[in-house]
């Protein structure tokens, strides 16, 4: 586990970006960059993070960095990848160099899902960052298969009759170790040792590797933005949010939580659950912690913890 | 030395593609240009070239990993056909966007629905104004000469533009003709290797495709006008290259008994070879009747078509597309704003023909020459649009 003494203080994601106070991907931004061991190209999918980072004539980037579109930084990394691989050989390039895709969960759970297949599928040495903040927010706060069950988007708002979002959260990690790659892990801001530590140890795979990381947004998750780091860390306590790796083969429980908050305490400092609240709808409350125990059950049995 | 290879149109430019020292290909296969995949494939698989080979798993990808490829410097190449182009078309804007000069063989094909897989120039006409330098084959001789050209064009730093090869789907894709072929080392000396100016490279970091609102967006719009408009040029001095090791001459427009000729058929691809024949039996009649071949259909050759025309007295233009709902289809359309920007007042026919693969016979050809000679008598046009070789 790295320690704070480690770190570099070189910032390689500057300050005077856009994103919003309390932005998780932001933090998680330039939590990745201390991470980095060698030249690092960045890509990055359309989101918050690719629009409030690189507003023309500006950049927060010190490092290469590649939009193209919303769909296809898995592709772009692998073409990048390929680039650098191509070059060496003809010694038009002559250094070490890491690529990373970032992208949020509409860009990858939704849209990106098939590039992101067929990357990890090839084996390209790039590492995957998807930063989840559950929603559609660049756009506005829609729904997408990353957003969780009674969850209120513009597209699965708390109506009188369907309370929010009616369906679960993909279970992302799943997908990605199915394809048989090396290293796939989840974290949370709030924790920062582990999640730069992981970037390191993903980074240090031959082949793909994928982060998926909590990304706290105050703005669509409806919380004051001084609140991000603490709505990351209840995401954790109340095992909404599990903190494991897949390494070669094995699971691993990073953030044992034994005496777990009730996913209530999560959801209510949310306003995107607010409606959860109000007597008729009380019993989703209920619902959602029954996926929250039985998911946690799931994955600590993985982890061999159960 | 120059050889003598049977080769059919995909398999030329697959051959073109393995002389020319490409870094990256990323590929999905589609009828009819999967022989172009699957060529390379082997190249690949017997060690023949270097090529980092991607293997991708839609158009899509294809283009993008492309796009990311031609970013850190790479000479990169790709080819598709049809609907994979129209998978491509969000990407296709974003290669000429970027200013990336990737290469791509087009094997044109109809687009669904209904589902076919034939030759028709659908697919192309549906992204004619992507940003890309689009040129057409008309034989396999073709194929292999300009696949070889595209990338110095490309590349060129006044262009820097991505350019697409067209072939017609089967009719050349698939017929196997004898191909001049260069020597590797003429080759290689004519396309060398790949110097970017401006890549993803960590020791000079770069911001690529970066957000451009309403303040900046237009002017890097403006920009690629211009670089299209300047590559023309470029074209031009790439072929003078190209005949000096080749002995083939190329251009903008190729033209065929234009000079003293009173009516012309002007269409894109194989169908000129078809029209050359017709042209050329019934000259030797004494019928004053010529061809006008645009190679490149991007830049549109305005001028040199206007300089082509300025002895007719009517112009039968053939597409091989539709654009529904429009007054001419996409290439006259394109020739009629020309003409009319010289302020020509030429009699114009224009026919779609060849949808879906459909034969076009020499006698169609003979029949609209012989409309274009009576027009050019009566000087009146009855039918401005008409369609050749449907049951309808």
């Amino acid at each position: 586990m790295v320690t704070l003494k480690e770190l570099t203080t070189e910032e390689l994601f500057t300050s005077g970006h856009r994103l919003c106070a309390g932005c998780g991907a932001g933090i998680i931004v330039r939590m990745t960059m201390k991470a980095l061991k060698r030249p690092t190209i960045a890509v990055n999918a359309t989101g918050c993070l690719e629009v409030s980072s690189t507003i023309y004539p500006y950049t927060s980037w010190r490092i290469p960095w590649v939009h193209i579109a919303f769909e296809n930084a898995a592709a772009v990394a692998s073409g990048i990848e390929s680039a650098v691989k191509a070059l060496s050989k003809r010694e038009a390039w002559n250094k070490d160099v890491d690529v990373i895709a970032f992208a949020g969960d509409g860009g990858t759970f939704d849209i990106g899902i098939q590039a992101l297949s067929g990357a990890m599928e090839r084996g390209h040495d790039l590492v995957y960052i998807c930063y989840d903040n559950e929603a559609y927010m660049n756009t506005g706060i829609q729904r997408s298969g990353a957003t969780p069950h009674g969850a209120s988007t513009t597209t699965s708002p708390a109506g009188r009759v369907i309370p929010g979002k009616p369906e679960f959260k993909k279970d992302l990690i799943g997908i990605c170790v199915a394809h048989g790659i090396e290293y796939a892990a989840t974290a949370s801001p709030a924790y920062w040792n582990d999640y730069i530590t992981k970037v390191q140890k993903a980074l240090d795979v031959k082949g793909p590797a994928v982060i998926h990381v909590f990304s706290p947004c105050p703005l669509g998750m409806r919380f004051d933005s001084d609140k991000s780091i603490e709505v990351a860390r209840l995401a954790v306590q109340t095992r909404y949010w599990p903190v494991y790796e897949f390494e070669r083969g094995r699971y691993k429980l990073n953030i044992k939580v034994p005496t777990p908050k009730p996913v209530s305490e999560f959801l209510k400092v949310q306003g995107r659950f607010r409606h959860l609240f109000t007597p008729e709808f009380q019993h989703e409350v209920e619902v959602i912690q029954r996926w929250v125990d039985e998911n946690w059950k799931r994955i600590t049995s993985l982890c061999g913890e159960a | 030395m120059s050889k003598l290879i049977g080769l059919t149109g995909d398999e030329a430019i697959a051959y073109a593609v393995k002389q020319c020292n490409v870094d990256v290909v990323a590929a999905y296969p589609i009828t009819p240009q999967t022989i172009i995949v699957e060529a390379f494939s082997e190249y690949v698989h017997n060690g023949e070239v270097k090529t980092e080979f991607i293997c991708v798993e839609s158009e899509h990808s294809a283009l993008s990993a492309c796009i990311g490829a031609s970013l850190t410097g790479a000479r990169v190449f790709t080819a598709t056909s049809s609907q994979g182009l129209a998978l491509m078309h969000e990407m296709l804007y974003i290669a000429s966007g970027l200013r990336c000069p990737i290469v791509m063989g087009v094997v044109n094909r109809a687009l669904s629905a209904p589902i076919n897989i034939h030759g028709d120039h659908s697919d192309m006409m549906g992204s004619r104004d992507c940003g890309w330098i689009q040129i057409y084959a008309e034989n396999v001789q073709e194929a292999y000469d300009w696949t070889i050209q595209a990338f110095r064009i490309a590349e060129d730093k006044k262009a820097l533009l991505p350019v697409s090869v067209n072939i017609d789907g089967f009719i050349l894709s698939h017929a196997l003709e004898g191909v001049k072929t260069l020597d590797d080392k003429a080759v290689d000396s004519f396309v060398s290797t790949r110097k970017a100016e401006i890549t993803l490279d960590p020791a000079k970091p770069i911001t690529v495709g970066a957000l451009c609102l309403t303040d900046y967006y237009f002017e890097m719009k403006r920009q690629q006008v211009e670089a299209i408009k300047e590559s023309k040029g470029v074209i031009s001095s790439v072929n003078e290259a190209y005949e000096q090791i080749s002995g083939r001459k190329y251009g903008i427009i190729d033209t065929f008994g234009i000079g003293d000729a009173e009516v012309a058929i002007l269409c894109l691809g194989s169908t000129a070879g078809t029209t050359k024949y017709v042209a050329d039996s019934m000259r030797k009649k004494g019928f004053k009747v010529g061809v006008i071949k645009p190679w490149i259909y991007r830049p549109f050759p305005a001028e040199e078509i206007v300089k082509a025309t300025e002895n007719l007295k009517a112009l039968i233009v053939l597409d091989r597309a539709c654009s529904f709902g429009a007054p001419y289809n996409p290439l006259c359309s394109d020739v009629i704003s020309a003409l009319y920007q010289a302020e020509r007042e030429l009699k114009v026919i224009n026919v779609v023909y060849g949808l879906g693969g459909r034969d076009i016979a020499p006698s169609d050809i003979r029949g609209l020459f012989e409309e274009g000679l009576e027009v050019s008598k009566t000087g009146k046009v009855n039918e401005p649009v008409k369609f050749v070789g449907v049951r309808e």
